[in-house]
C-alpha cells in the first residue's frame, strides 16, 4: 500500500476510536454530576410526586449502560433523539446552533488566519526592530486579557459610547447577510484578538527556526528581497507547525467560545450545551459532546494530513 | 426634542425632579420658561395608551431547555412566556384585590367549599376556537392529575371535583378554602384549548399575544392576537423577548437602546445605571425573601433557645444595606410582609441584639462547637457575602458559625431541604395561606424548616374556612407570632424587584407580585 495512504487510513481509524472513547467519557461525566435530571428540570418548586412521575417518563430508572448503548445505536443511525427537557428534536435544534457557531467561526477565521500569518512574516522581516516589538507586544496583550473583559471593553466603546454595532449579536434566518455581519461584528473582533497572538507567535517562531538554515543564506546571497526570502523559502518549510496551531485555534473557535457567546448573547453551540448540562439533559449533552469531539479530532486530523502532505520526506520515502 | 430634555421632562412629570429644578435645567439648555412649561405639560398629559409599536424585553433567566408548556414553567423567561401568551381565570392586582379575566364573576357557597366561576363568553384562542367551560375544566384537570408534573399540582390537590354547570365551572374542595380564587391566579393555570392535553407546548393560549418565533434560550417573538377580548390591554403590535442571561450584557443592551425593558438589575449596579439618559431604574418591593433556614427537628437547632440566639445574632438592616444596596426591606422571621393582604403590622420587629443572642445561646447549653451554615451563590444573589456578615455579627455575640460553601450545581437537590442549616430563597405567593401551606404546614412537601406545630396547623386550616376577613387577619397574626418566636426561619430581608425601563415605555405600574409588573408589562404598557 502507498505509505501516505496507509498513514491516512491509520489517522482516520485512530480518530474514530478516539471519538468513541470521548463519547464514553462524556456519558460517565454526566452520570457523576451531583443532583438528578428530574430535580434539575423541575427546580426548587418540584414536589416528590411530580419528581417520581417525571423520572418514570424519562426512563431514568433503567441502568446507565442500557441507556448508553441504546443511544449509541440510534446515533449511528443518525437519530440523536429528543431533548428530555423541552421535547424538541435534537438534530434540528442543534443543527441551527451549529450553523450559527460555524458562521461566527468562519468569519473570525477568515480574518484572523491571514492577518496572523502576515503579521508573523512582518515580525520576522523586522526582527528585533520596532514593528516586531509592536506586533509581539500588542498581540501578547490581547491574548492575556480575559475574553469576557475584551468583550465588555469593545461593547462599551463600540456599542454603548458610539453605537456603531449592536451589543446583542442575535442572528436569525430573517436577516440579510449584511445585517448578520453587522450583528456579529463585536464577537468577531473579540475572537480575532483572542486567537491572533497565538497563531502569529507560532508563525514567527517557526520561521525563525528555519531562518538559520544554509539555504536561506544562499537565497539572501542571491540578492532576493528579505520579505521574498521569508515568504518563498522559509515559510513553506515552516508550514507544518503553523498549520497545527491554526487548526487548534480553529477548533477553539468552534468549541471554546461559550464565554463570548454568553457576553454577546450569540445563539451558538456553547450556550446550548451549557444550558443542557445544568439541566442534566443527557441526550443533548452527549450529542453536543460528540459534535465537539468530532470537530476537534477532525481538525487535528486535517492538520496531521496537511503536515504529512507538506513534508517531502514523507511524500517520497526512500 | 433632544434626549436630555425629554428625559428631564419625564422625570419631572413623574415627580422625580421638582418642577423648579426642571425649569432651571431647561433654561440652561436654552428654552424659554413658556416653552419649558408647555413641554412639561405635554409630558404629564401624554397619558392614555397608544396602540402599535414593538416592545423588546431583554430577560435573564431563560435556557435553551425552556418549553412553552405552562405546567413546567419555573424560571423567569417561561414565566413571562405563559403570562404573555395565556390568560388565567383571575389575576391578583398589586393591592391584593382580584382582577376578573377568563372568569367573569365568582360565587361561593357559605361554607367556602364550592366555588362557581362564570366563564366569559367572547374569548377566542389563538387558533380561532372559542374558549368554553370545557376548556377550563380540562385545564384544571390536567394540572390536578395525580401524574401531573405541573408546578401548580400542590395547590390543586385539595380539589375534589370540577364540573360544568351551564356557563359556570363549579370547583368543589375537600376542605374549605376562602382563598381559592387567589390560587386560580397561579401563572401555571393559563387556560389552553382542551386543557392542552394534546400538545401542551404548542403555545396556543387566550392571551393578548400569540407566539410567532420560539427559539428557547435565544428569543421569542409575539404578534398581537387580533381577536383579543379586552381592548384595555395589549397595546403593542409585536412583542419580542431576547434571552440575555449575562447581567452586564443585559445592562449594556438596555443602555444602548437595543431593548426597552431589562429584568433583574443587580442592586450593586442599579444606582450607576440610573444615571444613564433615556432609561429609568424601577424598583418595587416584592414578596420574595432571602432566608437562612434551620431544621427544627435536628440538633442543635431542635433547641428553641439556640434558634432564638441565631435570630437575634443577625443584623438585618446591615444586610439590606450591604447585600441589597437598599433595594429591599428588612424581614421579621416570618415569610409574610406588608405586600400580602391581611398582613398584621403590629408584630414587633426583631433587631440585632448581641446581648440577647448571647443570653439565649448560654441558655441553650450548646457545647460551643462551630455551627455549620451551608451556602452557595445560587441560593440567592449575594448569599455567600450575607453568610459572612452573619458570621461576623454572630461572632460578636459569641456564637461560632462556620460557613461551608457548596456548589451551585445540585444545591436545590443536595443541600436545600436536606441539610439542617442553609441559605435559601423563597418567591412570593399570592396569599398568606398559600405561603404557609407550602412551607410551614407539618405535612407540606417543602417544610424546609421541619416545623411541626399542631396548634399552627389547626389555625391554618381554620383560617381557610373563615370568610370573615377581620377574624382571618387575627388568625394569621397569631400564626405569624408562632413562626416568629418558634419557627426555624431566619428571614433577614425581602428583596425588591429592580428593573431598567426605557423612557419610551409608558404606563408602567408598580406591581411586586412577580417581576416586571407581574409579567404584565407587554399587556399594560405602551410605546410613547
Amino acid at each position: 500500500m502507498n505509505p501516505i495512504l496507509r498513514l491516512l487510513v491509520q489517522r482516520i481509524a485512530l480518530g474514530l476510536i478516539l471519538l468513541l472513547a470521548a463519547s464514553v467519557l462524556i456519558f460517565v461525566g454526566t452520570e457523576i454530576l451531583p443532583g438528578d435530571v428530574a430535580q434539575s428540570i423541575l427546580g426548587q418548586s418540584a414536589t416528590p410526586v411530580s419528581l417520581a412521575n417525571l423520572r418514570e417518563e424519562l426512563g431514568l430508572n433503567e441502568p446507565a449502560t442500557t441507556r448508553y448503548f441504546s443511544w449509541l445505536w440510534d446515533a449511528l443511525h443518525g437519530d440523536l433523539g429528543t431533548a428530555l427537557t423541552n421535547g424538541r428534536d435534537i438534530s434540528t435544534s442543534m443543527g441551527q446552533r451549529l450553523g450559527n457557531t460555524l458562521f461566527l467561526a468562519f468569519w473570525a477565521a477568515i480574518i484572523a488566519v491571514p492577518v496572523a500569518i502576515l503579521l508573523g512574516l512582518i515580525a520576522v522581516r523586522y526582527l528585533g526592530r520596532w514593528p516586531d516589538k509592536l506586533i509581539s507586544g500588542a498581540t501578547l496583550a490581547s491574548v492575556s486579557v480575559p475574553e469576557f473583559l475584551l468583550g465588555y471593553i469593545v461593547m462599551y466603546l463600540l456599542a454603548v459610547q458610539f453605537r456603531v454595532f449592536p451589543t446583542v449579536s442575535m442572528i436569525h434566518d430573517g436577516m440579510s447577510l449584511g445585517e448578520k455581519l453587522s450583528a456579529i461584528a463585536l464577537p468577531v473582533i473579540v475572537l480575532v484578538l483572542v486567537v491572533l497572538g497565538h497563531m502569529m507567535r507560532m508563525t514567527r517562531a517557526a520561521i525563525l527556526n528555519v531562518m538559520q538554515s544554509a539555504y536561506i543564506e544562499t537565497a539572501e546571497l542571491k540578492g532576493l528581497r528579505p520579505f521574498l526570502v521569508i515568504a518563498r523559502h522559509a515559510f513553506p518549510n515552516a508550514i507544518a507547525p503553523v498549520i497545527n496551531v491554526v487548526m487548534l485555534n480553529l477548533a477553539y473557535l468552534v468549541v471554546g467560545v461559550v464565554v463570548v457567546e454568553v457576553v454577546f448573547v450569540y445563539p451558538g453551540m456553547g450556550q446550548y450545551l451549557v444550558d443542557h448540562v445544568s439541566k442534566r439533559d443527557v441526550p443533548v449533552v452527549q450529542a453536543c459532546g460528540l459534535v465537539f469531539a468530532a470537530v476537534y479530532i477532525g481538525l487535528n486530523m486535517l492538520a496531521d494530513i496537511i503536515s504529512i502532505l507538506a513534508n517531502p520526506r514523507l511524500r517520497h520515502p526512500k | 426634542m433632544n434626549d436630555e430634555l425629554k428625559y428631564l421632562a419625564n422625570r419631572a412629570a413623574r415627580g422625580k425632579h421638582s418642577r423648579r429644578a426642571f425649569l432651571g435645567r431647561a433654561g440652561a439648555l436654552g428654552l424659554t420658561a413658556g416653552m419649558a412649561n408647555t413641554l412639561l405639560a405635554t409630558a404629564v398629559h401624554a397619558a392614555g395608551p397608544v396602540k402599535g409599536g414593538t416592545l423588546i424585553m431583554g430577560l435573564g433567566g431563560g435556557e435553551s431547555t425552556n418549553s412553552l408548556d405552562p405546567a413546567v414553567a419555573a424560571s423567569q423567561v417561561p414565566f413571562h412566556l405563559t403570562r404573555t401568551l395565556g390568560e388565567t381565570l383571575v389575576d391578583v392586582t398589586a393591592d391584593g384585590g382580584l382582577d376578573m379575566r377568563i372568569a367573569e364573576s365568582i360565587e361561593s357557597t357559605p361554607d367556602a367549599k364550592t366555588w362557581m366561576f362564570k366563564i366569559r363568553k367572547d374569548v377566542e384562542f389563538h387558533n380561532g376556537k372559542t374558549l368554553t367551560a370545557d376548556d377550563v375544566i380540562a385545564t384544571l384537570q390536567r394540572h390536578s392529575d395525580e401524574d401531573s408534573q405541573s408546578g401548580a399540582l400542590g395547590i390543586m390537590q385539595g380539589i375534589e371535583e370540577i364540573k360544568k354547570d351551564g356557563d359556570y365551572v363549579a370547583v368543589t374542595l375537600a376542605t374549605a378554602n376562602a382563598d381559592l380564587p387567589y390560587l386560580m391566579a397561579d401563572y401555571h393555570l393559563q387556560i389552553q384549548p382542551d386543557g392542552g392535553r394534546e400538545n401542551p407546548a404548542d403555545g396556543i393560549g387566550a392571551g393578548a399575544y400569540k407566539i410567532i418565533v420560539n427559539e428557547p434560550g435565544v428569543r421569542h417573538t409575539f404578534e398581537k392576537h387580533a381577536n383579543y377580548w379586552d381592548d384595555s390591554r395589549g397595546h403593542y403590535d409585536n412583542v419580542e423577548f431576547l434571552v440575555i442571561n449575562d447581567s452586564t450584557a443585559r445592562m449594556a443592551a438596555v443602555q444602548s437602546g437595543q431593548v426597552h425593558i431589562a429584568n433583574r438589575v443587580e442592586p450593586k449596579v442599579a444606582r450607576l445605571l440610573s444615571r444613564s439618559a433615556g432609561l429609568e431604574v424601577k424598583n418595587v418591593s416584592g414578596r420574595g425573601h432571602y432566608v437562612f433556614i434551620m431544621h427544627c427537628d435536628t440538633e442543635p437547632f431542635a433547641n428553641n433557645d439556640l434558634r432564638l440566639a441565631l435570630k437575634y445574632a443577625i443584623d438585618r438592616e446591615d444586610m439590606v444595606e450591604k447585600i441589597l444596596q437598599g433595594f429591599g426591606s428588612v424581614g421579621n422571621d416570618i415569610p409574610i410582609n406588608a405586600a400580602y393582604p391581611l398582613f398584621d403590622d403590629s408584630l414587633e420587629q426583631r433587631t440585632y441584639d448581641p446581648e440577647k443572642a448571647a443570653e439565649h445561646y448560654a441558655k441553650s447549653g450548646h457545647d460551643g462547637s462551630p455551627i455549620i451554615l451551608r451556602v452557595a451563590d445560587g441560593a440567592f444573589p449575594g448569599a455567600v457575602d450575607a453568610a459572612a456578615l452573619f458570621q461576623q455579627s454572630a461572632a460578636a455575640a459569641g456564637i461560632p458559625l462556620e460557613i461551608k460553601r457548596e456548589p451551585n450545581d445540585g444545591y436545590w437537590s443536595e443541600v436545600w431541604n436536606v441539610q439542617p442549616f442553609c441559605a435559601s430563597y423563597w418567591g412570593g405567593r399570592p396569599v398568606q395561606d398559600q405561603m404557609y401551606s407550602t412551607a410551614y404546614l407539618s405535612s407540606a412537601d417543602w417544610n424546609d424548616t421541619r416545623f411541626f406545630d399542631d396548634n399552627f396547623d389547626s389555625l391554618l386550616l381554620s383560617a381557610r374556612a373563615e370568610l370573615d376577613q377581620t377574624k382571618r387577619k387575627g388568625i394569621y397574626s397569631e400564626m405569624g407570632t408562632i413562626v416568629h418566636n418558634e419557627g426555624g426561619l431566619i428571614c433577614p430581608m425581602f428583596n425588591d424587584f429592580v428593573e431598567a425601563v426605557s423612557d419610551d415605555v409608558q404606563g408602567w405600574e408598580a406591581d411586586g407580585i412577580q417581576e416586571v409588573m407581574n409579567g404584565l408589562a407587554p399587556h399594560k404598557t405602551w410605546m410613547a
